[in-house]
């Protein structure tokens, strides 16, 4: 799809697909008047067949960005395999036009390699791997400048081509928003069994305004929200030990909004510069500051996280 | 239909919640201040946040013979604003659309929106370099676009996404008037140390590496958040935000003047 689509473009799906009046002159309209277009993605039989070995597949959703989406994937994850090295668990990135996972997860500048059985990901501990499209940039200047479409290629690619291994744990890392990398993401996921989604939240309105969004789209796409997380809670100062609100929750917070869409909440995490560091430099927050009380929250989330993941 | 409006600035970020809302929010209000017509557009279609921090919910849009009217927040019409926002009916429906649709909409916006004569529009866009970024681009092709304000926080996980944005705006040779550093340190109302707790000085860095000039930091300030519709220079003139905000205001309007 490019550019010259026509504006009132019926869908390819829709039964006037190829026929409307808008059709005319749309270079595409002999594939959708021929029926090609409705045809079932060969791509969803291909994620399927490559995701068979993972047990759990989790998306981590936000509506709002910089809510620590990809912060809290990334020590998820860690947290996951640290807790038992018997655990595989690995982490995919499908913000394609701003990756982080290979910065937070400290293995900024490794190269994925191609086998006969897909590409290998890029592996931070024994047990735990991770893939983005990070890792197939040139420069850290280069622009990603992809429409729809393309990004849904890349994603398709990620899902089906990438070579786990056997995993417990898939942990999908997307973009703000309810637009094309979510929908890729969960159609090709729900029919290899997705088991649901993580959404992320800071406490302020201007968040939640977005993360109800989020907690929409899941309804409409059939996706189960496993539960909420709220991040950058309270701000402890180093000085003084004082508490702050640094994201006001004026409308009750995170607890109340989930009460009010009827999603668990999975419990707050505070704002830890120190822990902000440790992701900008990719460090271990486990081995860097294992007292933290930030590591003792997140070890909560997780135990709730694996919980659900094992009763659902 | 943008033929009427003597400047347009966009307000772009790689990074989500790095504060361009706000920014481009405050930006209006304070241009607004300064006596002049502002139109506020919010192309974010998946995440609209401009209707909130203009305390504007339940506002409607309405439709006249040349188009949209936009929604006006004083009865001088000083200040104008559209956003996707306006057209849902509940707070908390999602806007699931691809690309081609958010393109659409987009061109809409940018063509059937009856701003009048005003002098700048402020365009507040979604995190990325994707449908939104291109489509913007592409019609702005036509009109004159003044240039790209860069908000940024410090850390460097928003500046590797803002660094590739920078990228996006050489390519598509929209010129950039600077970046602003947001949410760069914040001081402990009780004992006044100042924590960086995103870091600090990655904006000043990144606009030395990439040779832009850079306007200007913001810091952490529980109260610019519920400022809801109100000007921080005018609400709180004596806080570093409004002193901060008032320096980029006037350097943003000495580069587009020229």
């Amino acid at each position: 799809m490019d550019s010259n689509v026509p504006e009132h473009c019926p869908g390819t799906q829709s039964d006037d697909a190829g026929k409307a009046s808008a059709c005319a002159g749309c270079p595409n309209q002999t594939i959708c008047a021929s029926g090609d277009a409705k045809a079932v993605d060969p791509g969803l039989e291909l994620v399927k067949q490559s995701l068979e070995n993972v047990r759990h597949k989790i998306l981590v959703l936000s509506g709002k960005g910089g809510v620590g989406k990809s912060t809290i994937t990334a020590l998820l994850s860690r947290s996951l395999a640290v807790n038992d090295q018997d655990t595989n668990v690995a982490v995919l990135d499908i913000d394609i036009c701003g990756p982080s996972q290979p910065r937070v997860l400290g293995v900024l500048h490794e190269q994925v390699h191609q086998s006969g059985s897909g590409w290998s990901p890029v592996y931070v501990e024994d047990n735990l791997s991770v893939m983005s499209i990070g890792f197939l940039l040139g420069s850290p200047d280069d622009a990603v400048i992809w429409r729809g479409p393309k990004k849904n290629g890349m994603i398709r690619q990620f899902l089906s081509e990438v070579d786990w291994g056997n995993l417990d744990y898939l942990l999908i890392d997307t973009p703000p928003g309810t637009s094309d990398e979510h929908l890729s993401a969960t159609t090709y996921l729900s029919n290899a069994g997705l088991t649901g989604a993580i959404i992320i939240t800071t406490p302020q309105e201007v968040a939640l305004l977005d993360v109800r969004k989020e907690i929409d789209f899941c309804r409409k796409v059939s996706v189960k929200v496993l539960g909420v997380i709220e991040n950058m809670a309270l701000f402890i100062c180093p000085g003084c030990k004082t508490t702050t609100e640094i994201f006001p929750a004026k409308t009750g917070g995170t607890k109340q909004m989930c009460l009010d869409m009827e999603v668990p909440f999975l419990g707050s995490l505070p704002l830890d510069p120190k822990v902000a560091r440790c992701c900008d430099e990719g460090k271990d927050v486990f081995t860097e500051f294992p007292d933290s009380p930030y590591i003792e929250s997140l070890k909560n989330v997780t135990d709730k996280i694996i919980k659900i993941c094992d009763t659902s | 239909m943008l033929d009427t409006v003597k400047h347009i600035i966009l307000i772009l970020s790689g990074k989500g919640g790095v504060g361009k809302s706000t920014v481009s929010t405050q930006l209006a209000l304070t241009l607004q201040e300064n006596g002049f017509k502002v139109g506020l557009l919010d192309i974010d279609l998946c995440g609209p946040s401009v209707p909130y921090l203009l305390n504007l919910e339940d506002k409607d849009v309405h439709q006249c013979p040349e188009g949209w009217v936009p929604v006006y927040t004083d009865s001088d019409k000083k200040l104008a604003v559209m956003s996707i926002g306006f057209l849902l009916n509940s707070r908390n429906s999602a806007v699931v659309w691809r690309g081609p649709k958010k393109t659409a909409m987009v061109k809409q916006f940018l063509t059937d929106v009856c701003w009048g004569e005003i002098d700048y529009l402020i365009i507040d866009t979604p995190p990325g370099t994707s449908d939104e970024h291109i489509t913007v681009m592409e019609n702005l092709k036509a009109v004159k676009c003044d240039g790209a304000v860069i908000v940024t926080s410090p850390q460097e996980v928003a500046i590797e996404d803002v660094r590739k944005e920078i990228t996006f705006c050489k390519k598509t040779g929209i010129p950039i008037i600077g970046i602003i550093e947001n949410l760069s340190g914040f001081v402990c109302p009780t004992c006044a140390e100042c924590t960086n707790i995103f870091s600090t000085g990655g904006g000043k860095a990144l606009a030395e590496i990439t040779k832009v000039p850079f306007l200007g930091t913001l810091p952490i300030d529980p109260k610019f958040g519920l400022l809801l519709g109100k000007a921080c220079v005018k609400e709180l003139p004596d806080s570093e935000s409004a002193k901060s905000f008032n320096n980029i205001v006037k350097e943003i309007i000495a580069k587009t003047t020229v």
